[in-house]
């Protein structure tokens, strides 16, 4: 009897929760300026104040939580967190396994970050992370690709000489090229991301459409721009 | 510099530290009894349970770590809230594998989505305390298995000869005079125990590799006060000192708990002290 009374009390304890629901935010947290640990070890950049304003506007309670990127699909997928807000492009393959809400940004060009500007990166040896629609393309492009689990490793990679290029999105390469002189960006481009999403599980389109409502007010009333403007992400809608 | 290295996230570098030890403090004893209950069961005289024990021995053993790691730890938490799924939610009518999706209703997640984060991480590290306690549960059961073999037979016979039951010969007779066959297996494996505590990094736990390869990353000013170039190298440097020194300090204490284990037992070390007393 005791239990029969303690289990409905945390029944109807639990659904009184379930009003405000609790959203858990997954990200990478080393890719400046989309996601970051700042130094107060917290999750910090584009998209933890894109994702604060969204949760926000939905009526969400939203937490934080890293995961590292190579794992990042399948620990949505096996529920340890229930969005992806990680500068993921859509694609083609991902959809086949999660949801994307509409693009936050645009779609960013991809930029070689080099040491000289004579860098073969069509025949040479080009870095990217892991997973990423750089590694992909550098894969069918001829060149060798060298993979690596961080943004921060291919960096290291081009000064250590492993590399002669770095793939990777414009906005994360451009503060680098710009804080380093003996690194630079080439003037070639590669338009291959879709714009940026939320990843969610096929079997949320209820949240799916919560954060693509919300992601519609901002677009509407310019505080996207604003924000893409704030972290120099690209261009605004 | 102090400033630099007084950051809350290298707060987080320091807690992390104390995460390693926790981790360590905790699975030490608990993978010594699953060895020991490991090893009972191995050499249990009913055959099914000696199956069962000799079977956990050899199928961990013979698994790579990682591949036990990253198997073992989703298939728990899966089944976890599976179970809870089918006590908590019996009316749901949805299925639980939907394509990719492993779904199952909110009041099911464990912990549940509306826990404080320390809650989640909290959850996460006691699966990662059992995973290990099991893989290294069964290098201990075989250790153990081998060194209660070890106990000169004369030594039980004569037990059972003085009118002891079985269990009383085991536990009085055998087991005090195991350890000393024992701990050189379990010395090493302690050690292998601490290197191998970087796993946790594999499981998604911030540890100190995590936290090594965060902070030694590059830089930026436009996003810290704090930019500099890759220093990975010295963070991993540190971490190399701390577990040198770490194993060093563990030698020096498992040498003297051999002494102390050998005195009065009838093997070579014991049979020296006997002669260097008398």
């Amino acid at each position: 009897m005791k239990n029969l009374v303690l289990s409905t009390a945390i029944l109807a304890l639990s659904a009184g929760l379930a009003t405000a629901q609790t959203v858990r935010m997954g990200t990478e947290g080393a890719y400046p300026p989309y996601n970051f640990i700042n130094d107060a070890g917290e999750v910090d950049g584009f998209e933890r104040e894109l994702g604060d304003e969204l949760c926000k506007r939905a009526e969400l309670d939203c937490q934080w939580v890293t995961n590292d990127w190579d794992s990042i699909i399948p620990n949505l997928v096996s529920g340890n967190y229930d969005t992806i807000i990680a500068g993921m492009s859509i694609t083609e393959d991902r959809a086949q396994v999660i949801d994307f809400t509409q693009g936050y940004t645009q779609p960013d060009p991809s930029g070689y970050l080099v040491m000289s500007a004579d860098a073969d990166v069509k025949g040479g040896v080009v870095a990217a992370q892991t997973g990423t629609i750089q590694a992909a393309f550098i894969a069918e492009s001829g060149a060798t690709l060298v993979e690596f689990a961080t943004p921060d490793e291919t960096v290291s990679a081009l000064r250590s000489g492993e590399a002669d290029a770095v793939l990777a999105d414009d906005a994360y390469l451009q503060p680098i090229a710009d804080e380093n002189d003996d690194l630079m960006m080439l003037e070639q481009q590669e338009m291959i991301g879709g714009g940026v999403g939320m990843g969610l599980r096929q079997s949320d389109d209820e949240l799916r459409a919560k954060f693509d409502a919300a992601i519609d007010s901002m677009k509407a009333d310019g505080s996207l721009n604003a924000l893409i403007a704030k972290w120099e992400i690209g261009p605004g809608f | 510099m102090s400033c630099y290295l007084t950051t809350p996230k290298h707060m987080n570098f320091y807690t992390a530290f104390g995460t390693v030890l926790l981790l360590l403090a905790i699975t030490a004893p608990a993978s010594l009894l699953f060895g020991f209950g490991g090893a009972m069961l191995a050499r249990h005289r009913i055959a099914p349970l000696s199956w069962i024990g000799k079977g956990y021995i050899a199928i961990v053993r013979g698994v790579p770590d990682i591949a036990f790691f990253l198997f073992f730890v989703i298939a728990l938490d899966q089944g976890i809230e599976w179970v809870k799924h089918k006590v908590v939610c019996s009316d749901w009518d949805q299925p639980i594998r939907q394509g990719n999706d492993f779904v199952v209703c909110a009041q099911a997640k464990v912990p549940l989505a509306t826990s404080a984060e320390w809650i989640h991480e909290s959850y996460a590290f006691g699966t990662a305390v059992l995973t290990f306690a099991i893989v290294f549960g069964a290098f201990a059961a075989n250790v153990l298995f081998g060194a209660m073999r070890a106990v000169p037979r004369p030594q039980i016979e004569t037990a059972e000869a003085y009118g002891m039951s079985h269990r009383q010969a085991f536990w009085r007779v055998m087991v005090p005079q195991m350890w000393v066959y024992a701990l050189p297996g379990l010395s090493n494996l302690w050690m292998v125990l601490i290197k191998a505590t970087p796993l946790l990094f594999l499981l998604g736990i911030e540890d100190i590799v995590y936290w090594a390869r965060e902070m030694g990353g590059s830089k930026t000013a436009r996003f810290t006060d704090y930019p500099h170039g890759d220093w990975r190298m010295w963070y991993f440097l540190a971490l190399l000192v701390f577990y040198l020194a770490f194993t060093r300090v563990s030698e020096i204490v498992l040498d003297r708990l051999m002494v102390r284990l050998s005195r009065g037992q009838a093997t070579a070390a014991g049979e020296a002290q006997r002669r260097a007393d008398a």
